[in-house]
């Protein structure tokens, strides 16, 4: 199991290596920091644009590869992201904005996997009962709505909803109430009061595509041969499915978690950006528009550590149920 | 269980008529009526996004002075926006982009996917390693980063650039599956036959590999449409998809969300049409998988049965 993991990592490690490098060389040849610096008022020389571009590992007249190689040394020796546009450290803003946008992702990506995961297993469990057809239904509906349009359906109905009563019940912009008073118990209220819109609209995506992966990977295991034999062992029909029918089928659905996070990825950036988070898609959105190449590469980064981290999470995971894989 | 049992009566009671398999899927299209309610949705949209512009007198672009922010009436069936023009008018315009940019980033991808996935999947050794490097180097970004570094580029070059560009990091997945389904029929007697007759490797995949896999394909173009339709409208909503003067469903929600409480038909119009569209396309991929799609799990022990045999 350790060998066949470590495997796995090496691989990762060269996909992370080759995927930031080509980021970086197609965020460094798109974008033109230069336009920026020349669009000023009034206009800087030529010469002092040069100079600043080049302060800042921008300028487009180094050759890209020496750029890369820069940025990547200050990176590996000194954990140093480089600076933005703005010439302040793209650290700051990373380290501000990095746990904004995981409390979103890891709360509303583990949320919709074990709603899910138990919502299709039971769904599987009552085939063709009023209780699976309803929760079909919902998925499919749900299946059918982009991220972003749930979202903004999500804001509409707290808007509608403030408009009704006069005061903001749910809110529906940034992540606290500003200059909040009371204890700790106070603002742990007021967080996870913010995170309810947001993390709905995440977990309810993921919530419909894992359940009908579920139900599905569930009904195969149900006839199955070795499930009667644990009931005919002396295990309750409950703990049959749970013990030996719920692991089985959810060893399908772990590749299916590490490819759905780049979705979940996605919609956290539009999520954020509706819901007025500054966190880490936001941020991308604004520094695209400002050609901010490091900080664009620096999102870019953390895209991928995140995206590779559940693919090999989905690896452990698969090696833990399924013993086959392990050798 | 039921899927196993008519796979594997199927080859014996139905092969001898020629269009047999035809008539079985046939069958099992109308008996679902996703297929139908979907198909039939479907149709009515196209018929509404191409045929819209016809039943208005109004043009999605030309403003009415005389009609600012107007509910819908007789003479405005969806109203007005800000600057007079006809909703109805714009969302049928949008609806049809949405439509045209949906079809074709699913037919791009598809062709892109079963390519690479079978050549990787046939040849085996470097050329496989080398394309699922490549596949999942695309993997992992989040497409939607970079499209959104690339599209500015694209300004200029309308909404076709766009469709290419969603195409291109829309097949991976697909491909990854079409890659392992090439690895188990590469060792079928009818490839290995052809393989010993020397007919080029090239001829092989597109005579004998890909009508086998014809049936997820379909399926799978089926979801992509809806798939498309969707980033399509995300990204456009964003401001780096389909811009002014061009309108999709994405640039028409943009537009409206600020003022959908207010005005709610700026909005959910839009919004309503897109759900729609994606559902009915779902309910059809449903109801396509069930009916044709031989390569299911409970299929799969009835085909390893008849080649041993």
């Amino acid at each position: 199991m350790i060998r066949y993991l470590a495997k796995r990592f090496g691989y990762y490690a060269a996909l992370l290596l080759v995927a930031v490098f080509l980021a970086y060389a197609l965020s460094a040849s798109a974008l033109g920091p230069r336009s920026y610096f020349e669009a000023k008022q009034p206009r800087p020389s030529a010469a002092s644009v040069d100079r600043q571009l080049t302060a800042l590992n921008l300028n487009d007249h180094t050759p890209v590869v020496e750029r890369f190689g820069t940025w990547a040394k200050d990176l590996v020796l000194h954990g140093d992201l480089g600076r933005t546009i703005h010439d302040t450290s793209v650290n700051d803003d990373f380290g501000r904005r990095v746990w904004v946008s995981l409390r979103l992702l890891l709360i509303g990506s583990v949320l919709g996997m074990v709603l899910g995961v138990a919502g299709g297993a039971w769904s599987a469990v009552r085939q063709y009962k009023i209780s699976d057809r309803a929760l079909t239904l919902f998925s499919f509906v749900l299946l059918s709505t982009p991220v972003f349009l749930l979202a903004l359906l999500l804001k509409n109905g707290a808007i509608a909803a403030k408009d009704a009563t006069g005061q903001e019940v749910i809110p529906f912009t940034g992540y606290e109430t500003p200059g909040l008073a009371g204890g700790i118990g106070a603002h742990l209220a007021d967080w996870s009061l913010h995170l309810l819109l947001p993390t709905l609209s995440l977990a309810l995506g993921g919530l419909a595509l894992y359940s009908r992966y579920q139900r599905g990977t569930m009904l195969d295991v149900l006839g199955s041969d070795y499930l009667r034999t644990a009931e005919a062992k002396g295990l309750t029909r409950n703990q049959a499915l749970i013990k030996h029918g719920l692991r089985t089928a959810i060893i399908p659905m772990s590749t299916m978690f590490a490819y759905s996070f780049l979705g979940i990825f996605t919609g956290a950036a539009f999520t954020e950006t509706i819901f007025g988070w500054h966190g880490m898609g936001e941020w991308f959105i604004q520094a695209i528009n400002e050609q901010d190449v490091n900080s664009v590469v620096a999102v870019n980064l953390f895209a991928a550590v995140v995206v590779l981290a559940s693919g090999f999470l989905a690896d452990v995971l698969t090696a833990a149920l399924d013993p086959r894989v392990r050798t | 269980m039921t899927t196993l049992i008519t796979e594997a009566t199927l080859p014996a009671a139905e092969a001898p008529a020629p269009g047999g398999r035809l008539r079985l899927v046939l069958s099992r299209l109308t008996a679902a009526k996703g297929v139908l309610v979907g198909g039939t949705i479907v149709l009515l949209l196209f018929l509404l996004a191409f045929g819209g512009p016809f039943i208005t007198h109004w043009d999605y672009a030309t403003p009415d002075y005389s009609a600012l922010r107007q509910p819908p009436s007789g003479t405005h069936w969806f109203g007005t926006n800000g600057l007079g023009q006809d909703v109805f008018a714009q969302t049928v315009r949008g609806l049809q982009k949405s439509l045209i940019i949906g079809l074709l980033v699913a037919l791009f991808s598809t062709v892109v996917a079963s390519l690479v996935g079978a050549c990787a999947g046939y040849f085996g050794g470097w050329i496989d390693r080398g394309l699922t490097f490549l596949v999942d180097l695309l993997l992992v970004f989040p497409s939607f980063l970079i499209i959104t570094i690339i599209s500015p580029k694209l300004k200029g070059a309308g909404w076709i650039a766009f469709v290419v560009l969603l195409a291109a990091f829309n097949w991976m997945i697909t491909a990854r599956v079409i890659r392992s389904m090439t690895r188990s029929l590469r060792e079928r007697e009818f490839v290995r036959a052809a393989q010993f007759m020397g007919v080029h490797p090239l001829r092989i995949i597109v005579r004998h590999i890909l009508p086998n896999v014809a049936s997820f394909l379909i399926t799978d173009a089926t979801v992509a449409v809806g798939g498309a339709v969707m980033s399509e409208t995300a990204l456009s909503y964003f401001g780096f998809g389909v811009r002014a003067p061009d309108v999709s469903l994405g640039t028409l929600l943009a537009a409206g969300t600020d003022q959908a409480p207010v005005f709610p038909w700026l909005f959910y119009f839009a919004a309503g049409l897109l759900v729609l569209f994606v559902l009915a396309i779902n309910l059809i991929g449903d109801g396509l998988r069930d009916a044709l799609d031989p390569t299911t799990e409970a299929a799969r022990p009835a085909r390893t049965s008849r080649s041993s045999k």
